[in-house]
């Protein structure tokens, strides 16, 4: 059976998978990269904190021009996290026009590529959360 | 005595386009010398040289264009800023200035961008065996480029767009609608690398690049150069009355970078530096957005440009759209933005672009902008935004010294 791996650390393959962000441990900033300091207070000292897998749409793109080695057309989304974090990831399963204001997304992963040895990169995306009715 | 102003006496821009005759170094000499040429001085009556460029900034420009125009020993500053380039160079002339240890300075900025544009180019081939291994400060397996969305500029000043669309209800018509307006502009400035007009359905139905910006809603890949050349008001005081009755006051010049806010580290925020820079620049200045009689801003997308109107105080938080909807930011509107075509239609040569937005300013305040000019000119303001991240407002003055 073929691993698997993450695309980016801070995306956690558990059950459910989730985000994970580094949280400075004076003013609760959220960060994705490996961090030096905090860039909002300077402190030094961080925690983890394991993000919501839901949000809002904050801003949008649909690409349909890029470098050679990337198919388009896709949309990206800015995503602002319930309970904190706003991250950018790819919105699936949507049109432009499903788009409207605070349109709620959850989080789903998908197969972005294999490597020889036969390992999956999982990558993370959004997808428009349909409304009941 | 000194009341310690700074004066622009020479301005100047080549044309912008493809220059494929010419390299970095000749752009730079013909403006340079022609700046100093409307100055009416030589290379030989500056104190400081600063010069601003991105793609070639390890080659010390500064120094390669002294030896084509004239090495007379005195300091000079490579400037790289993103964006911002060109007006942080005028910039480091400017505080020189302030600082005491210069009269006069040459502010130049130059760029040949090549065909590569904002988009990048092909990736790089790979070796032989692919392995994931984490990397990186994000611990990536593979490039996130179009799998965790985009951070390609295009893309970012769209989402840029989008948010404020999303937030205040403006459409993707209203972003072509600027795009329409700064080709129409353009069609006056003989410098710039567009003249050509676009109806709103030519624009709307052109290729999609990043929606909403389609082709003629991204600048083009433009070379080009510009300079200015600045005094202390002391120095001005001893030159020749022509000189005097031509310079323009800077009466603000603000630089800032991103402060933190939350969500800036996945995408630049563009809107909270550019909002500090202009309200330090009007307190510097004393004057505010109802002064100016023109403007010209970072419309390196159209997206981009909507956005700043509302950054820039030049309508009311949220208004926008009904500022562009009312024709205000055409050139015979209340406050006429980008009557140059802006980067949309003249070109952003990236380390000219922040010294050309001068040279426009500056020579609509002098009365000298023909076909285009702003009637009785009198207060103009330039901005320019780099990722990631720096921002410089400029607010000039026509002199009275």
């Amino acid at each position: 059976m073929p691993g698997q791996i993450p695309v980016v650390d801070y995306l956690v393959l558990g059950d459910p998978p989730h985000l994970q962000a580094r949280m400075c441990a004076q003013c609760d900033a959220l960060y994705f990269d490996r961090r030096n300091a905090c860039a909002h207070c300077g402190r030094r000292d961080f925690t983890w904190k394991a993000l919501a897998s839901t949000g809002q749409v904050r801003g949008y793109t649909q690409v349909h021009r890029a470098a050679p080695s990337v198919p388009v057309p896709y949309i990206s989304a800015i995503v602002e996290l319930d309970g904190g974090g706003v991250v950018k990831a790819n919105l699936l399963d949507a049109q432009l026009d499903d788009i409207t204001p605070g349109l709620t997304v959850t989080m789903t992963t998908f197969v972005a590529g294999v490597d020889d040895d036969g390992t999956e990169a999982i990558a993370f995306g959004y997808k428009p959360v349909k409304e009941q009715g | 005595m000194s009341s310690g102003d700074i004066w622009i006496i020479g301005a100047s821009m080549t044309p912008f386009g493809r220059h494929d005759d010419k390299d970095l170094i000749d752009l730079a000499a013909e403006s340079a010398l022609d700046a100093l040429g409307d100055a009416d001085v030589t290379i030989n009556d500056i104190d400081i040289l600063t010069m601003g460029n991105v793609y070639e900034a390890n080659s010390h420009n500064g120094q390669r264009l002294q030896k084509q125009i004239g090495q007379t020993g005195i300091p000079v500053y490579n400037v790289v800023n993103a964006c911002a380039t060109g007006a942080t160079a005028l910039r480091v002339a400017l505080l020189s200035i302030k600082a005491g240890e210069s009269d006069i300075g040459l502010a130049v900025g130059v760029e040949k961008m090549g065909k590569g544009g904002l988009i990048g180019g092909a990736a790089k081939k790979r070796d032989a065996r692919k392995v994931y291994n984490p990397s990186g400060r994000y611990g990536s397996v593979l490039k996130t480029e179009g799998i965790l969305g985009t951070g390609i500029m295009p893309g970012v000043f769209a989402q840029a767009g989008t948010e404020y669309a999303l937030a205040h209800g403006v459409t993707a018509t209203h972003f072509a609608k600027v795009a329409q307006k700064n080709h129409a502009h353009s069609v006056l400035n003989p410098l710039a690398h567009y003249r050509k007009e676009f109806s709103l359905d030519d624009i709307l139905n052109a290729d999609v690049i990043a929606f909403p910006n389609t082709l003629p809603m991204c600048c083009p890949n433009t070379d080009g150069a510009a300079s200015v050349v600045v005094v202390s008001d002391a120095k001005l005081k001893t030159m020749d009355p022509d000189v005097r009755r031509r310079a323009v006051k800077i009466s603000a010049s603000v630089l800032t970078s991103d402060p933190w806010v939350e969500g800036g580290q996945v995408q630049p925020d563009v809107s909270t530096l550019t909002r500090n820079a202009a309200a330090a620049a009007y307190e510097q200045a004393g004057v505010g957005p109802e002064d100016l009689d023109l403007v010209e801003l970072h419309d390196c997308f159209a997206t981009a440009e909507l956005i700043h109107y509302d950054n820039l105080g030049l309508c009311e938080p949220g208004g926008a759209g009904d500022f562009l909807d009312s024709g205000a930011p055409w050139r015979d509107g209340k406050t006429p933005v980008n009557v140059s075509g802006g980067l949309l239609s003249k070109g952003h040569p990236l380390g000219a672009t922040g010294i050309a937005n001068i040279y426009e300013v500056a020579t609509h305040l002098r009365g000298e902008a023909g076909e285009r000019q702003i009637a009785g000119a009198k207060i103009g303001l330039t901005h320019v935004i780099g990722l990631a991240s720096a921002c410089a407002v400029h607010i000039l003055e026509a002199g009275v010294s």
